[in-house]
């Protein structure tokens, strides 16, 4: 055999290792590329510091039902007197610790999770803006024992007659008070 | 040697009114009389409390001057009168006072740096809610926007700065006892400005600024070149504010580590930046342009920068930003398994540690994965 044959066939057999090498994930597994499968996007929007654990159960469920990505949304009201793009650490002191503790129960359920903050001038205008902005096959929402605080009455009406979404409003139970808060959090956050 | 004639300016700093900044002022007022200088109150406002207006009797005040605006004679500081008598040292309360129309300056503050120009020492008081930086910060915590603003530079180029502080219950039982405010104005001070949670969050932000304050002093402190001792003063750790900055990219797991660096940076007291470096040919699909823009928006709402710069070499992307911002950590998420000849490259956060030796690499756990994958 002539000494170019045989580097032509070390050179081949480099090339092959290097394709192999690109193609093949790490651990030597081929990945089964996944039949795209449209994405539903399940809503759950909150406003204070804590949610019904029966409105954070259903997302849940029919995220596992659907395969579906859930995606809790902090929505932050900004003062009148503040520029409607202002920070607001102090609102974030509240809802980023709920965010975290939510996201860490829904991924710890194998559940995909795609969080999202809105500010507005009420918190109608920060669920409208994210509606504007995104589209979601259903809202969840849980409906506030006490309608002065987070999204009131009005605002539920508002959301079911001008949003072409399924939403769910869920009462909160009278036996179960259970809440999701940032208690919850796992870890140092 | 030439030798700076601008006089000294000492701030007296306070989370509220009714702390003390005034009463302060004026003792240290008549310390500088007794030590035998010329000193003058430039302008003293007593709001009708009486060991002020006593503690400012035994010393000489200049006259107040009548300003016409419009049908009404409003009182103004003397601001000629005041460069005429030249006294060493000046007391002048309320640095963020807005002047009435007519007279030298639209601010107070610009009044005081005439005096300062002139060689005369100047004593001053300031609420913190009167920076313009904190106005709205100040606002978001109290539901209360001061009017009268001024630039942070003003206390930025005061020689000292001395915080008046009080806990918020004593300020309380002060304001009770009537020493703050009228007995007709009590009621309605503690139903509105005054609530506990308020002077709570107001300390706090006088507690802050007055420590950036020294912090940004020992970082802007001149070259020394002088004696072994003053040039191991220099090189003597310098009390750095934290800035950290987060590498993000556009997919759902970034905000996870954007606020887990928030948190860090709530913490620490410091200023958070995000960076993404993006590949120059790197084209954005749908998922990837909404979570980028999920990603800006949380980065706002947080109070966070979001940078993108775009380029083929991450570590030196990220070692340069860190550089110019002045960055003193970097967080990170676990970075997703390399293919190919990537695998032969050096992991980016040992890139990153070499090419920034001073500041820390953090790569942040993704506890969430960690719950799932336990049984």
């Amino acid at each position: 055999m002539s000494t170019g044959v045989v580097v032509a066939i070390v050179l081949a057999a480099v090339l092959v290792g290097i394709a192999a090498g690109y193609w093949l994930p790490p651990h030597g597994r081929r990945v089964r590329r996944e039949r795209p499968r449209p994405v539903r996007r399940i809503l759950l929007p909150f406003t204070g510091e804590a949610i019904s654990r029966r409105a954070f159960e259903a997302s849940v469920r029919l995220a596992k039902a659907e395969g579906a990505t859930v995606m809790p949304a902090f929505l932050a009201r900004v003062p009148m007197d503040l520029p409607p793009d202002a920070a607001l650490p102090v609102q974030c002191e509240k809802g980023m610790p709920l965010l975290e503790a939510i996201e860490q129960r829904l991924s710890a359920q194998g559940i995909a999770v795609d969080s999202r903050v809105a500010r507005g001038r009420s918190y109608r205008d920060a669920l409208r803006h994210l509606l504007e902005q995104e589209h979601f096959d259903r809202i969840i929402v849980s409906v506030p024992e006490d309608s002065r605080s987070g999204l009131t009455h009005d605002d539920l009406l508002w959301l079911i007659d001008r949003v072409p979404a399924e939403i769910m409003l869920l009462r909160p139970a009278r036996d179960d008070t259970r809440r999701i808060s940032a208690v919850g959090v796992g870890g140092h956050f | 040697v030439v030798e700076s004639k601008r006089g000294h300016l000492r701030v007296f700093l306070g989370m509220a009114a009714g702390v003390g900044k005034t009463y302060a002022m004026l003792l240290e007022g008549h310390a500088a009389a007794k030590a035998g200088r010329d000193v003058v109150i430039g302008l003293l406002e007593t709001h009708g409390r009486e060991d002020t207006a006593r503690l400012a009797d035994r010393l000489p005040m200049i006259p107040r001057r009548r300003v016409k605006y419009r049908d009404t004679e409003l009182e103004e500081m003397d601001l000629p009168a005041i460069l005429a008598r030249a006294p060493e040292l000046c007391l002048i309360d309320e640095l963020a006072h807005t002047n009435a129309p007519g007279v030298e300056h639209a601010k107070r503050f610009e009044d005081v740096e005439d005096v300062l120009e002139a060689g005369i020492d100047v004593l001053s008081t300031l609420n913190v809610q009167h920076l313009e930086s904190l106005n709205d910060r100040i606002v978001e915590l109290t539901g209360v926007r001061v009017r009268e603003t001024i630039p942070d530079a003003v206390l930025g180029k005061a020689d000292e700065v001395v915080l008046i502080d009080v806990t918020p219950n004593a300020l309380l039982d002060r304001l009770r006892a009537g020493k703050v405010y009228p007995p007709e104005r009590i009621e309605s001070a503690l139903n509105n400005f005054f609530k506990i949670e308020n002077l709570d969050a107001l300390r706090e932000v006088a507690l802050r600024e007055v420590a950036e304050e020294v912090g940004a002093k020992r970082l802007t402190t001149p070259e020394v070149t002088g004696t072994r001792e003053e040039t191991l003063a220099a090189d003597a750790p310098q009390a750095v504010g934290e800035r950290l900055l987060a590498l993000v990219e556009p997919y759902p797991g970034s905000q996870r580590l954007v606020r887990r660096a928030w948190r860090s940076a709530q913490r620490l007291g410091g200023e958070l930046d995000l960076l993404w470096v993006r590949p120059p040919s790197r084209r954005l699909t749908g998922d990837e342009e909404r979570s980028l823009s999920a990603v800006r928006e949380l980065a706002s709402v947080l109070g966070a920068d979001l940078l993108i710069e775009e380029s083929d070499d991450v570590a030196a992307t990220v070692a340069e930003v860190a550089e110019r911002r002045g960055t003193t950590y970097i967080l990170m998420g676990r970075a997703r398994p390399a293919r190919g000849l990537a695998r032969l490259r050096t992991p980016l956060p040992q890139e990153l540690m070499e090419l920034l030796p001073r500041v820390d690499v953090r790569i942040v756990a993704d506890r969430a994965r960690r719950a799932a994958e336990q049984p």
